[in-house]
């Protein structure tokens, strides 16, 4: 078993509960235990993006500083940390860009975190659980596939913070291929569509939540139009927006068929045949598990 | 619009620049961030057009509604041949507001029944991007 730093973020432990559950299962299907510090608190979800903005790198270091000390007490092998929100893997990883590039940054953090048990050396590495898949090598994921998911048509959606800005985002920012090489290897069909890394609207959909279904419609519609029959995503915001948003979707364009939209990993857990409760479909809206029946991949 | 060019306009681009860390004379209008971004049929001006306010220092450029819209979504930084990342410009002209104590929207107009829906992630997001 490889001993892996996890860093969960807040939504993974309410809404987005099926993508941690089927994260934890399948992560210990490839040998590896995804270890969480005893106590992490919000990244901040977004960015300080002004120059100015010393405070809100604050939050993302203090992770940063618990990874350190899991490491150093030799709960975990290295000095990685796994992510699996799109906006968390964003902001740890950017501060701890800040922190390392920028001295004088560096300076002011440290001198106000005086408080903590450690200081921060820097040495932490931020990853995206998609990024410690493909380390690990698709051959290895593609070993674990007991019921390979043949015929399922899958639009992988990669939203923005996954990819963006240059320089931080997972993949080429411009032709992403990492969730197809995972789609690839479950088995399953690979359904490439215009809006994958198109913006879901985001934060917006708090306020603005007809704009955000205007635009989940573009998204889901255009995946439709392309043969999918459902959609991959590794946000819980985006699984939000373009998945339980569907409803208010419906209320503005009443002839939209509905299209599920699963985390990754839930694919995963029923390509490695994990079983319900890892595969955790009911807390997905609208339900994948009809279309998984009629595909036969479920029971 | 009245265009000016006084040492007010001079003043405003620099604390634009100095508060995004972004370059923005290198912009020529290409309008590659306005075709690209998700956002436009809801914003009064494109983002390339924000980005030219900024440059002869207008003022009303914070006064715009594109920059509340803005998602951050970074598919203008992705697309821009120059190198601007438009999405902390966007920033910056945001935080010039917010730093007035303005609150963009209020948590308090959320029914309980949003308030138990949204994911955190939603919630918090949203606060820190709308609200001083």
């Amino acid at each position: 078993m490889t001993r892996l730093a996890y860093y969960p973020g807040c939504t993974l432990k309410t809404n987005a509960r099926n993508f941690e559950e089927s994260t934890m299962a399948t992560a210990e299907a490839l040998g590896v235990e995804l270890v969480e510090p005893g106590r992490w608190n919000c990244c901040g979800t977004v960015h300080a993006l002004a120059k100015d903005d010393v405070m809100h790198h604050l939050a993302p270091i203090r992770n940063l500083i618990r990874v350190e000390e899991l490491n150093a007490e030799g709960s975990v092998d290295s000095k990685k940390v796994v992510t699996l929100c799109a906006m968390c893997y964003n902001t740890l990883k950017r501060s701890n860009q800040v922190f390392n590039q920028d001295s004088d940054k560096r300076k002011k953090i440290r001198d106000i975190m005086t408080k903590e048990d450690t200081q921060y050396s820097g040495g932490v590495e931020v990853i995206h659980y998609l990024e410690a898949l493909k380390e690990q090598g698709w051959d290895k994921v593609a070993a674990q596939v007991k019921k390979p998911l043949k015929g399922l048509k899958v639009a992988p959606y990669y939203g923005c913070l996954l990819l963006r800005p240059r320089g931080i985002g997972i993949d080429d920012a411009d032709s992403p291929t990492i969730m197809e090489d995972l789609l690839k290897a479950l088995g399953a069909e690979v359904v490439s569509f215009a809006y994958s890394q198109k913006c879901c609207g985001s934060y917006h959909t708090v306020h603005m939540r007809e704009v955000v279904a205007d635009l989940s419609h573009k998204i889901l519609k255009q995946a439709e139009v392309a043969g999918a029959d459902m959609l991959v995503t590794a946000c819980p915001l985006c699984e939000y927006n373009l998945g339980q948003r569907q409803t208010q979707v419906k209320q503005q364009y009443p002839s939209f068929n509905s299209i599920p939209v699963v985390y990754f990993t839930q694919l995963m857990a029923l390509a490695f045949g994990l079983g319900e409760e890892a595969t955790a479909f009911e807390a997905n809206r609208p339900e994948p598990t009809p279309l998984l029946k009629e595909k036969g991949l479920l029971e | 619009m009245i265009l000016r060019s006084g040492p007010e306009n001079k003043h405003y681009r620099d604390r634009v620049k100095e508060l995004s860390g972004e370059n923005v004379d290198l912009c020529f209008q290409c309008g590659a961030c306005s075709s690209g971004c998700p956002m436009t049929q809801e914003m009064d001006y494109l983002p390339s057009k924000v980005i030219r306010m900024v440059q002869l220092g207008l003022e009303e450029a914070q006064e715009s509604k594109t920059i509340w819209v803005c998602t951050t979504c970074f598919n203008c930084e992705v697309r821009c041949p120059r190198g601007i990342d438009i999405a902390n410009v966007m920033e910056a002209l945001r935080q010039l507001v917010l730093r007035k104590k303005y609150n963009r929207v209020s948590i308090d107009e959320l029914s309980p029944e949003e308030l138990r829906d949204l994911p955190q992630v939603a919630l918090v997001s949203n606060q820190r991007k709308m609200t001083a």
